[in-house]
Order: C-alpha cells, then sequence, then structure tokens
C-alpha cells in the first residue's frame, strides 16, 4: 500500500467533493444496512409475536449451544477448504502449461477457462447436477468405464458433489491468479537453472514454485472465502437437507422468517471469513515480503 | 520457449473437458425433442427453445434483468467515475480507506449484503420494489465499474489535459473533450463487466426479489428448486449463449485477463 503522502487542503478537498456521492451512498445503503443487520441479531423472535426490537443474546446463544450449528458451520469450513485444495492442486499446473503455450492457443485456452466465471452460476451448476443426476448419470458413466471406480459415487445431495462443482465454479479464480503471478516471472531465470543442468522437475520445484506461491495463497484466499459464503451451488447439490452457512440464513429469511437467527448466522459468517483472510493476508505478506517489494 | 510435454497437454486437455463439461451438457440437452430429461439425446429439436415464448414467467424475468443490468451498470458508472478520477489524481487523507470502502462489496458475502439489503429496504418502506433492486445492484457492480474506470484513469496521460487548459479549456469542456474520451474504453468495458455482474447474481437479489421483480438468476434457480426439466435446460442454454457474445466481444475490445484482474490502480504500486 501507498504511504501516506502529506496532502495540501485544496487536493483534499477536490478529492473529496469527487468522491462524495459514491461516499454518501455506501454510507446510506452499505454501512448502515450492515449496521441494522448486526442490530437485528440481537433482536428476539417468535412465531406468532414476530420481530421484538430488544437487546438479547438468544440467538447467539442457540448458535453456540446447538450442535447443529456447529456441525454445519464446519460443514461449510470442509467443503470450502477441500474446493479450495483441488483448485490449488489442479488450476497451478493448468496455468503453467497454459503460461507455455504458444500464439492463439493462449488466448483461446485462457478464454475457455476463465470465461465460465462470467457465465450464470446457476446455468453451471444445472449442469453438474445433470451430470451427476442419479447412480446412472453421465459422470458416474464415465467414470466407470473408465475403470476409474467400480460402483457408482452419490454426487447429488452430497457434500462430495458440492466440493466438486464448487471447485469448478472456483477453478478461473485459481487460475486467473497464478497466471498474473506467472506473468512477471523472469523466463530466463528458469533457462539459467536448465543451462546449469537443473531438471525441467527441479526447476519448477526450485525456481517457479517458490516465485508464484504468493499468487496461489491469494488464489486460494479468494477461492475459499467465495466458497465458505457460496449460497447457488449448495443449494442445488446440496438439496434442502445438506445445509451450509448461506443456505441455512436463506431459509431462515425466507422459510422460516425468523430474520433475527438468520442475522446472526449471516453476521458469523461474516465475522469468521473477515478474521481469516484478514489474518492469512498478513501472514502471506510477512512471510513473502521480499516478493511484494 | 520450452514447450508442453504430452503428458502436460494431457492434463491439459482432462482439464478444459472439466471446464467445459457441464456448459456442454446444458447446452447439449436443452435441444432434446422428449418431454423429459435424457441424457445422451438421440435426435435435435429445437421444441423447448419454441417453449419458452409460452412460459410468460422466464421471459419478463429477462426482462428485468436486462433492464436492471443495464440500469445499475449506468447509475454504477456515474458514481464511480467522479470517484475514480477523485482516487486516481488526488492525494488525500483517507484516499486508502475509501477505495477499500469501495471495494468492500467484492469481500462482503452477497448472502450478508442481501440479508442486510432486506432488511434495510423493507424498515424504510420501499422492500420488494424495483428501486431497491436497483439500488442494491448498484453497490454489488460498482467495484467493478469503478476498477476498470481506475484503471484506465491511471493510465492515462494528463499531460493532454494541461495542454487542454493552456489553450483555454474550461475544467468542465475539458473532462467531456479531453478526459472523457481518453477513459472511455475504460468506463465501456466497466459498465459490460458492470452488466454482467448484475445478470448473473442470484445470491443477493433472491433475498430482495418478489414475483414482480423476479430476475432471471432467480427465476431459474425457484424453478430448479422444484423441478429440473428441459425447459429449464434451454432457459440456461440462451444465457449462455448471450454470456458468451458478451465475453468474446469484452476479450477482443479489452483482453478478458485484463478486465478480470483489472488492479485498483494505486499510485504506490
Amino acid at each position: 500500500m501507498s504511504a501516506t503522502i502529506a496532502s495540501n487542503s485544496s487536493e483534499t478537498r477536490a478529492g473529496l467533493s469527487l468522491a462524495l456521492p459514491a461516499l454518501m451512498l455506501f454510507l446510506g445503503v452499505v454501512v448502515i444496512p450492515l449496521a441494522m443487520t448486526v442490530m437485528l441479531s440481537f433482536h428476539d423472535w417468535g412465531q406468532y409475536k414476530g420481530i421484538e426490537p430488544v437487546f438479547i443474546l438468544k440467538n447467539w446463544r442457540e448458535i453456540v449451544d446447538d450442535p447443529y450449528y456447529a456441525e454445519m458451520f464446519w460443514r461449510t469450513f470442509r467443503v470450502a477448504v477441500l474446493a479450495t485444495l483441488i483448485t490449488a492442486v489442479f488450476g497451478v499446473p493448468e496455468a503453467y502449461i497454459l503460461n507455455r503455450m504458444q500464439g492463439p492457443w493462449k488466448g483461446l485456452f485462457l478464454l475457455v477457462i476463465i470465461g465460465p466465471l462470467l457465465i450464470s452460476v446457476v446455468a453451471r451448476t444445472l449442469g453438474w447436477a445433470l451430470l451427476f443426476g442419479g447412480n446412472n448419470g453421465l459422470a458416474n458413466k464415465l467414470l466407470m468405464t473408465s475403470g476409474l471406480i467400480e460402483s457408482p459415487i452419490r454426487f447429488m445431495f452430497t457434500e462430495t458433489g458440492m466440493v466438486i462443482a464448487l471447485a469448478h465454479a472456483m477453478m478461473p479464480f485459481m487460475v486467473l491468479a497464478v497466471w498474473t503471478a506467472l506473468q512477471r516471472l523472469d523466463p530466463q531465470v528458469e533457462n539459467a537453472a536448465l543451462s546449469l543442468g537443473a531438471s525441467s522437475l527441479t526447476v519448477v520445484r526450485r525456481i517457479v514454485l517458490p516465485q508464484i506461491m504468493p499468487g496461489v495463497l491469494s488464489g486460494a484466499i479468494i477461492v475459499f472465502s467465495l466458497s465458505a459464503s457460496a449460497f447457488a451451488t449448495p443449494a442445488i447439490i446440496g438439496g434442502r437437507r445438506l445445509k451450509v452457512a448461506a443456505t441455512l440464513a436463506y431459509d431462515e429469511f425466507l422459510n422460516t422468517l425468523n430474520w433475527p437467527l438468520g442475522a446472526a448466522v449471516a453476521v458469523l459468517l461474516l465475522i469468521a471469513l473477515v478474521l481469516i483472510v484478514v489474518g492469512s493476508n498478513a501472514l502471506i505478506e510477512r512471510r513473502y515480503q521480499e516478493v511484494f517489494r | 520457449m520450452s514447450r508442453n510435454g504430452p503428458l502436460a497437454l494431457i492434463f491439459h486437455a482432462v482439464f478444459v473437458v472439466f471446464m467445459v463439461a457441464p456448459i456442454v451438457v446444458v447446452c447439449w440437452v436443452a435441444f432434446t425433442p422428449e418431454g423429459f430429461l435424457s441424457i445422451p439425446i438421440t435426435s435435435f429439436s429445437l421444441r423447448w427453445f419454441r417453449a419458452l415464448a409460452a412460459y410468460p414467467e422466464f421471459v419478463h424475468a429477462f426482462g428485468v434483468s436486462l433492464w436492471l443490468g443495464a440500469l445499475s451498470s449506468c447509475v454504477a458508472l456515474l458514481f464511480a467515475v467522479p470517484a475514480a478520477l477523485a482516487i486516481s489524481r488526488y492525494r488525500f487523507r483517507g484516499r486508502d480507506a475509501l477505495s477499500a470502502l469501495f471495494l468492500s462489496p467484492l469481500m462482503i458475502p452477497h448472502v450478508v449484503l442481501g440479508i442486510a439489503f432486506l432488511r434495510f429496504f423493507t424498515s424504510v418502506g420501499i422492500g420488494g420494489t424495483f428501486a431497491a433492486l436497483v439500488i442494491a445492484h448498484v453497490v454489488v457492480v460498482f467495484p467493478f465499474a469503478l476498477r476498470l474506470t481506475l484503471a484506465a484513469a491511471t493510465g492515462m496521460d494528463r499531460s493532454i489535459e494541461m495542454a487542454a487548459v493552456s489553450l483555454g479549456a474550461d475544467g468542465w469542456t475539458m473532462f467531456r473533450r479531453v478526459t472523457l474520451p481518453a477513459i472511455l474504453p475504460g468506463i465501456v468495458s466497466g459498465w459490460m463487466l458492470a452488466f454482467i455482474q448484475s445478470f448473473d447474481d442470484l445470491t443477493m437479489t433472491v433475498f430482495l426479489a418478489t414475483p414482480g421483480t423476479e430476475t432471471l438468476p432467480v427465476r431459474m434457480f425457484l424453478y430448479i428448486q422444484d423441478n429440473i426439466d428441459p425447459l429449464v435446460t434451454s432457459v440456461s442454454a440462451s444465457v449462455i449463449a448471450i454470456t458468451m457474445t458478451v465475453l468474446i466481444v469484452l476479450d477482443r475490445v479489452y483482453g478478458l485477463d485484463r478486465v478480470l484482474t483489472a488492479k485498483g490502480g494505486d499510485a504506490g504500486r
């Protein structure tokens, strides 16, 4: 981040007046609604009385005491971690291969791989639902004929299916992050290592990987936080029973109508994510300080 | 230049198949002539695309999505262009905090934003209206509009502006005749990316949409919750076709990797 530079009053005035409309917009419809949501999580609710604007810890206590919520949050983070690992294991080599491609192929495949990012997530998840569909879905047929598995795997309404569909949805972010890091790499260093007799595996392990690690980690943070707060994929693949934080909050708001409890789930998700993201960002920046210079 | 070995190319092929498989399957199944979902399909027919016309709720939702996307992207740019100019050219106290605030909708889970907006709009009495949806979408697409405008404003050669001023142009004329044309590619790409984000948003919109203001993703999601049939695949295939067209245009105009990795244009970098 840039250091604060001594500012004179006319620059401050000009800058602030230009940014003022956007600032008002954000204060009015982002900061206030978020504050209201935090407040809401402390309100009381009853089936017949609705929302009561009092200050109680009932919702928070329920989340802490009832193991249902602990299990649901564990599932949320387990699924997000696994999706992140899959995107790293497959996305990193793919970005490297992509970067070594020549001419038009590079652009074409980059479009093919990061394009899905902009295609409706409902359409993409529907695709997975079609591929998974039951014991004789296309995915199972393919895996069984190729001899990779003996008996069909249950994908629909399971965490396995959720993880695969999420990893697919998040893959472009990982490839993009690693791709960006690879662009900064000096190819001459690789060539120097090769000319000194290193095998290409050694080059990848000792030269390339350490340099792109910050990119991999920042990709992982993006993928993790988006997976942990994903809604469409868990809702469609997980069905009505296998809940994660986002789908549970949705249920509380639009089906049970227990807004205070839903707000508490959402606020807890937000706090957990902010802590994890800010914490790991700080760790990465400290660990790789010299790379960021 | 080293080339990829055969093993790398096999890996690449499998990877690409993984990435396109769900999208291809949706488009493929959409052409089924049957009244139910069957994979693989045996013959092609446009039956379910024609059937779309008979489902006004999808057509209406599509209209809502288009309007919402266009309107919220325009409004977002009205706010984002001055903000981008402020951040790119003036050093003032709180500048870093300001850009962090403006990019915060990228960090806050959309489910949290959806809940916050639902709570807020309900309590100020505009819950369930189209206006509320527009405001919510302006906020969510704002970072995308800002980033690309910021990248263009930071990269711009400011000596042209000084030339215009020295030739007697006033502030507004300079903005209209010099600055705006120079950052226009950034604004256009920002608008397109903002539009796509608005058009695709489900997680936040699902909290705010009511039967009259359902967007296409919300309509599709609620439909899939009840049943998955060929109709929803033909809707999805149409959405995919539209998005791909915009994508290819965006790629030609600006370069997709640049659009998606546009940095905030911090002066410190």
